[in-house]
């Protein structure tokens, strides 16, 4: 550990950056007693990539601390001098030393066409080495699984209708636990946050969609800054007013996941609603698909007879938002079959809660039924 | 004559391939391959066109602001709306501190690992060991500024996120403007950010490009091809979109032309997909479209078992020509770099620039009103077609929207990848990359760092290139608005 004499000493060096002090002390706070230093490797499968940036958008610890301090950042594609075959090479070393020690992260969704064909990480004895071969052989031998974002953790924007390159999730294609760290793009502090317990502790306890609870435990709505409004009844009517935007779409009622605690960027200096815009739902398993249309509300369908109150206008937000989207998925509501998410917004809140009266999912789906018959 | 497979080229925004026949050291031929699929345009279909900004940020990580800008575009187009000044210059201000990003990053993190020696540490091993030529006082300089760099782009997110929500994939680029009020102390907290960046880029960057184009000289001989460029304009002046700061333009032969959308084609004769009427693995996205407005009535679909195909992304030319974009040619166009077009010429505009938006960005929040508004509200139109012109950081990027019962009917997407990496055409003309790397020095073909260097030159992203267009129609629609 760095003694504070010499972190004053390093800081007051001439030539060298205040920030670069700062990483060395952070490093080695990381390091502290924690010996272990696991090697990690970062899989991008059908990805953007916005999660490694994301990823390295982190602030305290920086980049730097994290694969000095943290980790043993073998493999990423974004960042990694290595390419070809020797790139490659470093997945089959890791295999071969580090069987059940090593944490296998999988970007992006893993797409399923063409045995795999639609995604090509490399290639092995001249081969195509698809995503689909190297997220089962590496994950099946790992330490721990982890889906960063939600395309990896539930299928994502690529993953939704119609689904071009039969994309699907990690733990579809993976028979064994995987921890589940969604968020579109993943927040740093989500999956650092991941890393450190998985090194320290162990596995985070876990939600039933397999996320971290310290971070999705609980609805964007029960946090948002801006609940005030919602609960006096003031909302904006378009983006950029600064009031609820409940009406322009939010899904924070039914969004787990600590954005307004957290914010986004460094200095957790901003998030959706902050910046006048509605929560999207990007870390829930039905984003984008149940979540769109992101700006739709649909305040013109009542339910009669019913109280409303928070919980209950949230779990009809997004049984109600669903609407929009298309015949493929009015078919499912007609059927009775709910949005993941919105069940979870209609279950009992946690003890310690306010209990709310929940609204009857039947309601719900009788009311959009006819909805459906007056529009056709 | 020995073929060289680097698969997976790494440190570019997603993973593709490149081979290579080398003979007496040289590159004689070479194909570049983009080895992943999603078919984004073929999931926007039905759905509100509103939503398309924020969806089609999720084509890209790393420049998910140019596309919720092109999106944003093309539905005003679309809807006959012009945003208000402040949410034009917020949005420009939101797209030009995601470019600093951008470039600060693919500088230092993606390309200078090809120039300058890295740490004994993972991930910087393993890697390549040859042809590092920086003397050890300004390879750790220069390693120095890498770390400094990561802070720098932490630091331009931190502006996106200051008046976008977050970073990637900003909330506040919207059709009708934007959403964050240009409030004193955040105009504030995103000048003083933009000044330390700034700062950066004018002692740090600006010095390591040319030590680097000293040291590595050669490379402005190398990864050379015609002055052919294209570029469709970014960051409009004023809300009206009469000019843009950086002009929309046509490079043939080093001659600037005016940008003629009918000269717009695409061939897919070695991309693996097929016209709809074709066989194809699945059928998925096969689906005609009606043809009512005489319009890219072709659909194709993904056939990845398809003769003589080799990649996901298709080959667009202009008149013909195969046409590269990025700061290279954005400069070219507007006058301001036309040292010639090369691999150091590519990063040595890059970096130029960085430094010349950095600077724009500073005078545009002067352009800020407080108190004046930043959202136009708008109705969505019942029937409409909308076309969103604007440049990614490594090109031209358009996005084509037609609306149909207040619904998206079809989505288009032209990438500036699909440009820059594009594919060989039905005439067996290489692509932009593809026709760089002849004749490409390969001294050791056990480590073709020479390869790397040209390509990663592009700043090639392929997960913005894969996507869906009509084949052998002019897009003739377009609109180009400068």
């Amino acid at each position: 550990m760095i003694e504070i004499n010499k972190f004053k000493s390093i800081i007051n060096k001439g030539g060298l950056a205040a920030s670069e002090a700062t990483n060395q002390l952070v490093g080695s706070l990381l390091a502290g007693d924690k010996k272990k230093h696991p090697p990690v490797l970062w899989l991008g499968t059908n990805t953007c990539a916005g999660d490694s940036i994301s990823f390295l958008n982190s602030l305290d610890p920086g980049y730097r601390a994290i694969i000095t301090d943290l980790i043993d950042f073998r493999y990423n594609h974004f960042v990694m001098s290595a390419e070809g075959d020797m790139a490659t090479g470093v997945l089959q070393d890791i295999l071969a030393k580090f069987a059940g020690e090593y944490i296998l992260i999988v970007e992006g969704t893993v797409p399923t066409r063409s045995n795999g064909l639609y995604c090509v990480l490399g290639q092995r004895s001249g081969e195509p080495y698809t995503a689909l071969a190297a997220v089962r052989e590496l994950g099946m031998a790992a330490g721990h699984v982890v889906a960063v974002g939600t395309c990896a953790a539930f299928g994502g924007p690529y993953a939704a209708q119609p689904n071009p390159s039969g994309g699907k999730s990690v733990q579809e294609v993976l028979n064994r636990k995987v921890i589940n760290v969604p968020g579109c793009p993943v927040n740093p502090g989500w999956i650092v946050g991941t890393l450190a317990h998985l090194v320290w502790y162990g596995e985070p306890e876990l939600d039933k969609y397999n996320r971290p609870t310290l971070f999705y435990g609980e609805t964007i709505h029960n946090l948002c800054q801006r609940r005030h409004y919602f609960d006096s009844g003031i909302f904006a009517s378009q983006p950029g007013e600064p009031w609820c935007m409940y009406k322009v779409g939010c899904k924070g009622p039914v969004t787990f996941a600590d954005c307004p605690y957290r914010q986004w960027n460094g200095e957790h200096i901003n998030w959706p609603v902050k910046a006048n815009t509605p929560c999207i739902g990007c870390v829930s398993p039905e984003f984008p698909e149940h979540t769109m249309p992101f700006f739709e509300h649909l305040p013109d369908i009542h339910l009669p007879g019913i109280t409303v109150n928070a919980n209950r206008i949230g779990a009809v937000t997004g049984t109600l938002t669903a609407l929009g989207i298309g015949s493929h998925l009015a078919v499912s509501i007609i059927k009775g079959r709910l949005p993941k998410t919105v069940k979870i917004g209609l279950a009992p809140s946690k003890p310690g809660l306010e209990v709310l009266q929940t609204t009857p999912v039947q309601v719900l789906v009788d009311s959009i039924k006819k909805k459906l018959k007056k529009k056709h | 004559m020995k073929k060289i497979t680097i698969n997976p080229v790494t440190r570019a925004n997603s993973p593709f391939m490149v081979e290579a026949v080398i003979s007496q050291g040289k590159v004689v031929e070479a194909r570049c391959s983009v080895q992943f699929f999603r078919g984004f345009e073929l999931i926007l279909r039905d759905r509100d066109p509103r939503d398309a900004s924020y969806l089609t940020e999720r084509v890209c990580g790393i420049c998910s602001s140019a596309h919720g800008t092109a999106a944003a575009y093309a539905l005003e187009d679309a809807a006959g709306v012009r945003p208000p000044h402040n949410g034009n210059v917020l949005r420009n201000l939101i797209l030009g501190a995601d470019l600093l990003q951008n470039h600060i990053r693919h500088f230092y993190l993606l390309s200078l690992p090809d120039y300058v020696r890295g740490p004994d540490m993972h991930p910087f091993v393993p890697g390549y060991s040859k042809d590092f030529r920086l003397a050890g006082r300004d390879n750790e300089a220069m390693l120095q500024n890498y770390y400094e760099a990561l802070e720098m782009a932490r630091l331009a997110h931190e502006m996106v996120a200051l008046f976008g929500a977050k970073a990637p994939f900003p909330h506040s680029i919207l059709a009708g403007g934007s959403t964050v009020a240009p409030t004193a102390d955040v105009v504030l907290n995103f000048r003083s950010k933009l000044k330390k960046i700034n700062d950066f880029i004018a002692n740090r960057m600006i010095v390591d490009v040319h030590t680097l184009a000293e040291v590595y000289a050669d490379y402005y001989t190398i990864g050379g091809r015609t002055a052919d460029m294209l570029v469709f304009g970014i960051f409009p002046r004023d809300q009206d979109d009469r000019a843009r700061y950086f002009s929309c333009g046509a490079l043939l032969e080093g001659q600037v032309h005016q940008v003629n959308a009918q000269a717009i084609n695409e061939d897919l004769s070695h991309a693996w997909y097929e016209h709809s009427t074709a066989a194809n693995d699945g059928g998925i996205g096969a689906e005609k479209i009606p043809n009512n407005k005489g319009m890219l009535n072709e659909q194709t679909a993904p056939n990845r078992e398809k003769k003589g195909a080799y990649s996901w992304v298709k080959a667009p030319r202009y008149n013909g020509r195969a046409v590269e974009g990025g700061p290279l040619a954005r400069l070219w166009i507007s006058g301001d770099y036309r040292h010639g077009v090369s691999t150091m010429d590519r990063i040595m505009a890059r970096v130029l620039e960085t430094q010349k938006v950095g600077q724009l960005m500073a005078g545009w929040l002067e352009e800020l009103r407080p108190g004046e508004p930043v959202y136009k509200p708008f109705k969505v139109p019942h029937e409409a077609i909308g076309v969103g012109l604007t440049g990614a950081m490594r090109g031209p990027l358009g996005h084509w929207l037609r609306i149909e019962k207040g619904r998206i009917a079809d989505y288009r997407i032209i990438t500036p990848t699909a440009w820059n990496m594009s594919p060989r055409d039905a005439e067996g003309q290489p692509g932009p990359m593809e026709q760089s790397l002849l004749n490409t020095p390969v001294a050791d073909e056990n480590e073709p760092i020479e390869i790397s260097r040209v390509v990663r030159s592009f700043d090639p992203c392929s997960a913005c290139a894969t996507h869906v267009i009509a084949p052998g129609k002019s897009l003739r629609e377009f609109i180009i608005s400068v």
